[in-house]
């Protein structure tokens, strides 16, 4: 029988992915992006497993929310992308330090 | 082994191995290929678990949309990606370390974890006569509904934000100036000449066209 330990582990081996992405691939920033994506998505998991065992319908409402926030933050980290590329000819993250805060 | 754990294990080692070949493949247009494959298949897991409408709007959202967005933008930018490949040996062994430390540390969080023997009887009863995309309504458009609009407001927020980035005006194009256009005095620019046949007109009036 499946149960809710099952989707933990996925959600958990999903997790570990993405920040294992996120530290391989320190030059690109769109596989970067990607691998946030991959740690919303096993968070997405964690809640819809614990909403559906549980029988709370909340763990899905704040899944769109944290999916509204994940579909914004890709647009708007594509669109600096874009715009940094525009300007410096690569995308390499090494270089964003230009602005110099 | 049920059907219901054989499709579970397929769609959780699909999503497993698509989100590992996503960050581990060389070409990002696979990578994007392959992050669309992990979203499907936990799509699948969701429905799994009942939760179709959340399942149906990754497929859509996601998929549809953000993936897509992706794809647009590796196929747009013009970049050397072996390049950027080719440091990825350096960092091997720090991720490894990185991701084995979160994953003992996982493991133990899990280890310890159990179920309270009274919460079984706690947990809601499930709820009958009602699909999950429509009690999901009731809840959001009732009891959230404030969040529901902030969630709009991120939207247009991050709508603009991305237009504002990504707009240029180039100067080195030609445009229509509809203002000009409308302002344009005929007086002032057009003549009606009596042209000499074989000997050709030059332009009479400042800024007429020849």
């Amino acid at each position: 029988m499946i149960g809710v330990e099952h989707y933990l582990t996925v959600s958990a081996a999903l997790f570990v992915i993405g920040i294992f992405g996120l530290f391989l691939n320190r030059k690109n920033i769109i596989i970067l992006l990607m691998s946030l994506e991959l740690i919303l998505l096993a968070v997405n998991i964690n809640f819809v497993a614990f909403s559906s065992f549980m029988g709370d319908l909340v763990g899905q409402i704040f899944t769109l929310f944290v999916l509204t926030v994940a579909a914004a933050e890709a647009a708007i980290g594509l669109a600096i992308l874009v715009c940094f590329f525009r300007n410096r000819g690569t995308i390499d993250v090494e270089d964003v330090n230009v602005m110099k805060g | 082994m049920t059907a219901h754990a054989f499709i579970f294990y397929v769609f959780a080692v699909t999503t497993l191995a698509g989100g590992l070949m996503t960050v581990i493949s060389r070409n990002p247009v696979h990578s994007v290929l392959w992050l669309i494959l992990s979203f499907l298949s936990s799509a699948g897991l969701f429905v799994l678990l009942g939760a179709e409408f959340v399942a149906m709007l990754l497929v859509i959202v996601y998929v549809g949309a953000v993936a897509v967005l992706f794809l647009f933008v590796v196929m747009m930018l013009d970049v050397d990606f072996a390049e950027l490949k080719a440091e990825m040996a350096r960092y091997m062994p720090l991720a490894l370390l990185i991701g084995l430390i979160i994953i003992m540390q996982l493991a133990i969080a899990f280890g310890v974890w159990h179920v309270d023997a009274g919460a079984s009887g706690r947990i809601a009863a499930p709820i009958t006569g009602i699909d999950n995309t429509r009690a999901i309504g009731l809840l959001l458009y009732d009891r959230y509904f404030l969040l529901f609009q902030l969630a709009g407001m991120i939207l247009l927020v991050a709508m603009i934000g991305a237009i504002v980035l990504t707009l240029r005006h180039r100067q080195d194009v030609k445009r229509q100036d509809a203002l000009a256009q409308m302002f344009r005095d005929p007086a002032k620019t057009l003549a009606i000449l009596d042209v000499t046949p074989g000997q050709g007109v030059t332009a009479p009036i400042e800024g007429a066209r020849q």
